[in-house]
């Protein structure tokens, strides 16, 4: 059972130079993976036909944008059939969905999705908190309730939800510290990876608060840099280089409402929502997943996925992580192959497809993970924000 | 940062200045919710405005931040969200003030009170006293 019908593939992915305060334009870096993806793909950019991003181009925000959908199109003379990009979708990895949609239904042969950031080099001269003091003096829409509270940063949302994790499940810091620990020991062995220096659960400790009971080293860093990833119609993808990768099924779901502090239950969030409605797609399980590349822009938001994905049972997320043996490299199911976006750098979302797709064609190199991979799991999101997706190399 | 208050958001911030905690309430199936909007979420009702609550709350999360985001917030300041006495499903971002930050707990009983700024009213929380 797959609602794209098997047709929806991963045909190539790239990634551009990724490091803090590169230097270089949104644009540049979003050319630059693409470029690499539509290589990667065996294909050339004459046979991109669609173009997909999140979150679209968006003035100011200091680099969380960094191109959108039409300027990519511009810049590389496409003629695309299809385009589109947008931040009001299932999270970072909404537009992969979509374009998995429009290559099932026949409408395009091959559109490359990506999502750039450039914000190391946006905020340079100036802190992440200057950045946020820039816009304007008066907090609308969502800031609106958190800004007068001294509360602009989702690092303090997800804090306060992480505090009735604990609360109510037993979640204790040492737990918590696996996620950061797991992420940066395989960053060591990326060298794409931002900060590859080694970490202990003692450095852990000892790191400054940032919103409590989040350190920091619980929470990513703005990094500059451009992940893409080419999704293609099956029968388009004949001949190419790559084993076409089989997108599975996607997780949408939004049941609850659209807010970080209103959801029933505190302790979950719309990742429950996003993977129920993925899992409802597909008779792939649970336990069929061998790898899972999680998002941990905060590290409390990688155990609400592991638990909303059916990992382990609501509740049971910190205990599921302990040690960190379960999801090491060798361990039952790794996690955040490439260092996550803890240590591999904030590239907001899509870089977890990215190297999923990576781990399944088994070019991790000393990252790969040495047992056979089947399927992987690739989520983004936090908060009211989620989307997630299976690919396989199931044909 | 001040809020800029909306349509619907307006009376929430300017109800400070009669003392009062205006939440928006549903007067088809009764409920508060929050934040304010010109429906009912739950039995999609229009039939709503602004009615003052008691203003008693529990502390349902909270975090002390530590690091300095915005000018005017020297950390360490507790940031909380709440449950409203009059209806626990209803919840506010807010600051707990009035104790030291450390203190804020998870079940905490506080009140409203309002910090009065150019054209609203910030309401905010501090712990009741035992």
């Amino acid at each position: 059972m797959n609602p794209l019908g098997g047709r929806a593939v991963v045909s190539g992915v790239g990634q551009s130079q990724v490091g803090r305060r590169l230097g270089r334009s949104g644009l540049a870096l979003t050319i630059e993976a693409c470029l690499r993806a539509i290589a990667d793909a065996g294909l050339a950019p004459d046979d991109i036909d669609g173009v997909a991003t999140y979150p679209g181009a968006i003035a100011g925000m200091a680099g969380f944008s960094g191109a959108g959908s039409t300027q990519l199109q511009d810049a590389l003379g496409l003629r695309t059939k299809w385009h589109l990009g947008t931040a009001e979708t299932a999270g970072q990895l909404g537009p992969v969905m979509d374009a998995a949609l429009a290559v099932a239904a026949g409408v395009v042969d091959h559109v490359v999705c990506f999502r750039s950031v450039w914000e190391s080099t946006a905020q340079m001269g100036g802190s992440r908190a200057d950045a946020m003091s820039s816009g304007p003096r008066r907090a609308g829409g969502m800031l609106e309730w958190t800004a007068p509270y001294g509360a602009p940063s989702a690092s303090t949302w997800v804090a306060m939800l992480a505090s009735r994790y604990m609360h109510d499940h037993g979640l204790t810091r040492e737990q918590l510290a696996q996620i950061a620990l797991t992420c940066r020991h395989n960053a060591g062995l990326n060298p794409a990876a931002v900060y590859r220096d080694p970490l202990t659960i003692d450095d852990y400790l000892a790191a400054r608060m940032i919103s409590t009971p989040l350190c920091l080293y619980d929470c990513d860093v703005p990094a500059d840099g451009a992940v893409a990833v080419v999704v293609s119609r099956r029968e388009a993808t004949r001949g190419l280089r790559r084993p076409p990768l089989t997108i599975e099924a996607f997780g949408a779901g939004l049941y609850e409402r659209h807010t970080w502090d209103q959801r029933a239950d505190l302790t979950t969030m719309a990742a429950h929502d996003a993977a129920a409605s993925m899992w409802e797609q597909t008779t792939l399980r649970p336990a069929d997943v061998d790898v899972m590349e999680l998002y941990d822009g905060f590290s409390y938001l990688t155990l609400q996925w592991i638990e909303a994905l059916g990992f382990c049972e609501h509740g049971d997320a910190g205990r599921y992580v302990e040690g960190g043996e379960r999801i090491a490299l060798g361990g039952e199911r790794p996690l955040n192959t490439q260092g996550g976006q803890l240590s591999g750098g904030r590239l907001h979302g899509l870089g977890f497809l990215h190297e999923a797709c990576i781990q399944l064609w088994r070019d991790g190199g000393d990252r790969q993970v040495v047992k056979d991979l089947d399927v992987a799991v690739a989520a983004a999101g936090g908060g009211p924000i989620a989307g997630c997706l299976l690919v396989s190399r199931r044909g | 940062m001040l809020p800029d208050p909306s349509w619907e958001s307006r009376a929430f911030w300017e109800g400070g200045a009669s003392g009062e905690l205006l939440i928006h309430r549903c007067r088809s199936c009764g409920k508060f919710f929050h934040p304010p909007a010109p429906a009912c979420f739950r039995c999609r009702s229009i039939e709503v405005g602004p009615e003052p609550v008691s203003g008693r709350a529990t502390v349902a999360a909270v975090s002390v931040n530590v690091h300095q985001w915005l000018p005017g917030f020297p950390p360490p300041y507790a940031v909380a969200i709440v449950e409203l006495s009059d209806q626990r499903d209803v919840r506010l971002t807010t600051n707990v003030v009035g104790c030291d930050p450390e203190a804020v707990h998870i079940g905490m009983e506080v009140q409203v009170i309002f910090e009065a700024w150019d054209g609203v009213w910030i309401p905010v929380f501090r712990p009741v006293a035992a």
